[in-house]
């Protein structure tokens, strides 16, 4: 045999090569059909799952490896932010309220993703995206543990850090990042790949997380911009597997086009809807700005998205058509949902605030067309009226959309100053959507939707009180009982900020660390 | 179209009629005035009047707004599902055939919210 | 042609990776931000391991940009070499 013996080490493709595709088999005592039971029904045809490539033919030893230096880089810093009163050299605690809604709305969405990435890598007949699955999994585990354990920290001195898992079962804001995923859970693998590991991953987390991420760290939250950018490093990975996927779907067989379209069409507005929250964290939630939403909206979605529809092109893939609508969205909806959580503060486990002169003048620079004349009067008279001691809390639960379960707070495309309504029908009720985007989902899979848990509906039904509750009693008051069933700790977690605790311990703790007591 | 499932996929509406213990949903929304974010939620029986909603609920809902007490309930104009509708005060929701679910927009010509900026 | 682009956090690991790139990728653009570092091309950009290795002094694997990676856009090849982003278009 004349075999080359100094041969050391295989080559990237021969190794993960030999570590995926080597690993996998054919069924025999069960037929695979039987052992795949979720690969067909989504009606997606797949004839060769060798044909599946992933171009970082990352193999579990090489995994273990890089995720463990990740992991000793991130806590080496965790300790030392932790050790160092880190927490004192950020701009200002309102910063940190933007934080509380990542807990709350996005963390426990990793815990979802690693479960839902799990079923995927069991679903799959192939072994290429079994083990891609796998790996995103392990990271998406790793994102909620990083996460809770850095912001845990903030839990020792800051309000409404306490209870984000309760909280995201129950509260009327968080039901619409939960709905999100629940939506894409309930699918089958091949939806969900699309759902998350293309429109969220590949389209939507680079706005969720680059332009963040960086204000995070010009704010000075050392612990958020380190695991934001621990977790960003495996997203790079799992941007890869979602437009792999979707590429694999298309080269398999024609007739998987139109599916895949309406998934891509259907999951692009689900997850721009979802980012409306993160529109108002970056535009009103950031003492020091690093760009506007608006701006993150051109580079990573406009720019970045209309390249990679432009790839997508040759296998008949179009841009999603509610991109005509996100054009004129994105000099409004942040301004639409800092608005809705000010009036709405009461009821939120985080605090909200008039914007100060200084940031109006940045929002009016940045949103020329719109601002000044839509938003400026209504946060300058909110403001005008707080100073008077009449802060604006509303006292009457908001219309929700079935779909994205927002508050229909948002306005017609041609018409920033009217609310668009949307309505169905559907055996013989009524449902409202808050857009043409919505309501074309809803009317598309009714018997989905028809199941979704409006939190208003719900505590109009009576099913969110706690058991201690008491309707008959005539002191009931229905909202307090709301917000105690929410495990909100009142008056500390809600309301202004302007006066709260957050605010009385931060300025008198910084105070402390600056000068000898 | 329907839902693509491996099984027969049907589950009960959530939010139906039969689900609020006797009472009904109304979503009122006050056109032009976006200082409320979005249309009001009321759970109501369907014997409660008209009038009553508007003399009680919606002031207590929308009376923040300078513009509330000069609205002018004699001028203004309702619409139903986006259609012209004229409520009679001294009639119930069900005399008025207001169904579970059913959105109301109240425009008050003439007045355009804070400096007119439809706030 | 179609910006591809890749980030980066900013640190002491990425510094001589990111020299090797603009070096070996003339038309690329530096954007920096705080904590992040991002470049930015038209239609492709290739990392080369023999670049940084040279900048570094010791062997390089190129699965180890994946400890400091924020992002990326474009499709992505990568061997034991050169690690490519490209459009099709």
């Amino acid at each position: 045999m004349d075999m080359k013996a100094t041969k050391k080490k295989l080559g990237l493709k021969e190794k993960y090569a030999h570590m995926t595709r080597g690993l996998g088999w054919e069924t025999t005592y069960q037929p695979m059909d039987a052992v795949f039971p979720y690969a067909k029904f989504e009606g997606i045809k797949i004839h060769d799952w060798e044909r599946w490539e992933d171009p970082f033919r990352l193999t579990m030893d090489a995994y273990w490896k890089y995720q463990a230096e990740k992991e000793r880089k991130l806590y080496a810093v965790l300790d030392a932010f932790a050790q160092n009163n880190g927490h004192l050299s950020i701009t200002d605690a309102r910063y940190l309220n933007a934080i509380k809604l990542f807990l709350c709305g996005i963390s426990p969405l990793e815990y979802v993703a690693h479960r839902g990435f799990a079923a995927a890598g069991r679903n799959f007949p192939g072994v290429g995206p079994r083990i891609a699955c796998l790996m995103q999994s392990l990271d998406e585990i790793r994102h909620a543990q990083t996460q809770i354990h850095a912001l845990s920290n903030y839990n020792k001195y800051y309000d409404g850090f306490h209870d984000f898992k309760h909280m995201l079962e129950r509260v009327w804001y968080l039901s619409v990042p939960k709905s999100f995923f629940d939506d894409a859970y309930s699918a089958g693998p091949f939806e969900w790949m699309i759902a998350i590991g293309f429109s969220f991953e590949y389209v939507l987390t680079n706005l969720l997380f680059v332009p963040f991420m960086s204000g995070a760290a010009y704010n000075g939250d050392m612990a958020t911009v380190t695991f934001g950018f621990s977790a960003q490093s495996d997203e790079a990975r799992h941007m890869t597997l979602g437009l792999e996927c979707i590429k694999f779907m298309l080269e398999q067989d024609p007739d998987n086009l139109p599916i895949v379209q309406k998934w891509i069409d259907k999951w692009a507005w689900r997850g721009i809807r979802v980012l409306t929250l993160v529109g108002m964290m970056m535009d009103y939630m950031l003492p020091k700005r690093v760009m506007s939403w608006k701006e993150a909206w051109e580079i990573y979605f406009e720019q970045n998205g209309g390249a990679l529809f432009n790839d997508l092109a040759r296998y008949g893939i179009k841009m999603p058509d509610c991109v005509k609508q996100c054009t004129v969205d994105k000099e409004h909806i942040s301004h639409q949902a800092w608005a809705t959580f000010y009036q709405y503060g009461g009821a939120a486990a985080f605090h909200t605030w008039s914007p100060t002169d200084e940031e109006m003048d940045w929002l009016s620079a940045k949103y020329p067309n719109t601002f000044d004349k839509y938003y400026r009067p209504r946060f300058t008279y909110w403001r005008e009226q707080a100073e008077k001691g009449n802060r604006f809390y509303s006292n009457t639960l908001p219309m929700l959309c079935q779909v994205c379960q927002i508050p229909m707070v948002f306005t017609e495309p041609d018409d920033p100053t009217q609310i668009c309504y949307r309505e169905s029908e559907f055996k013989g009720e009524k449902f409202h959507t808050c857009s043409d985007g919505c309501k074309h989902i809803f009317d598309d899979e009714p018997e989905k939707y028809v199941q979704s848990w409006l939190p208003v509906h719900q505590i109009y039904q009576g099913n969110c009180f706690t058991p201690s509750a008491n309707p008959a009693d005539p002191a009931f008051d229905p909202m307090l009982e709301v917000l105690k069933f929410y495990n909100f700790n009142l008056g500390h977690d809600n309301m202004d900020y302007e006066g709260s605790r957050d605010q009385q311990n931060f300025n008198t703790w910084r105070g402390l660390a600056t000068k000898n007591v | 179209m329907a839902v693509n499932a491996l099984k027969e996929y049907s589950f009960p509406i959530i939010d139906g009629a039969d689900k609020f213990h006797g009472r009904q949903l109304l979503y009122v929304g006050w056109d032009h005035h976006l200082l409320f974010c979005a249309p009001f939620a009321y759970c109501l029986p369907p014997d409660t009047r008209f009038g009553d909603i508007v003399e009680k609920m919606l002031p207590h809902s929308f009376g923040y707004h300078p513009d509330w007490q000069k609205v002018d309930f004699s001028t203004a104009t309702w619409l139903k599902s986006g259609q012209p509708w004229q409520p009679d005060m001294n009639k119930t929701l069900a005399e008025l055939g207001l169904k579970h679910k059913d959105a109301l927009r109240l425009q008050t010509p003439g007045l355009m919210g804070i400096g007119g900026s439809c706030s | 042609m179609s910006t591809v682009f890749i980030a980066f956090q900013t640190n002491e690991d990425t510094r001589p990776i990111v020299e090797s790139i603009m070096e070996d990728n003339p038309g690329a653009v530096l954007d920096e931000q705080p904590a992040m570092v991002k470049i930015n091309a038209e239609g492709k950009l290739v990392i080369k391991r023999e670049s940084i290795e040279a900048r570094i002094g010791r062997s390089f694997d190129l699965q180890e940009l994946q400890i400091n990676l924020i992002t990326i856009s474009g499709n992505l090849d990568e061997d034991d070499d050169t690690f490519t982003l490209a459009w099709n278009n």
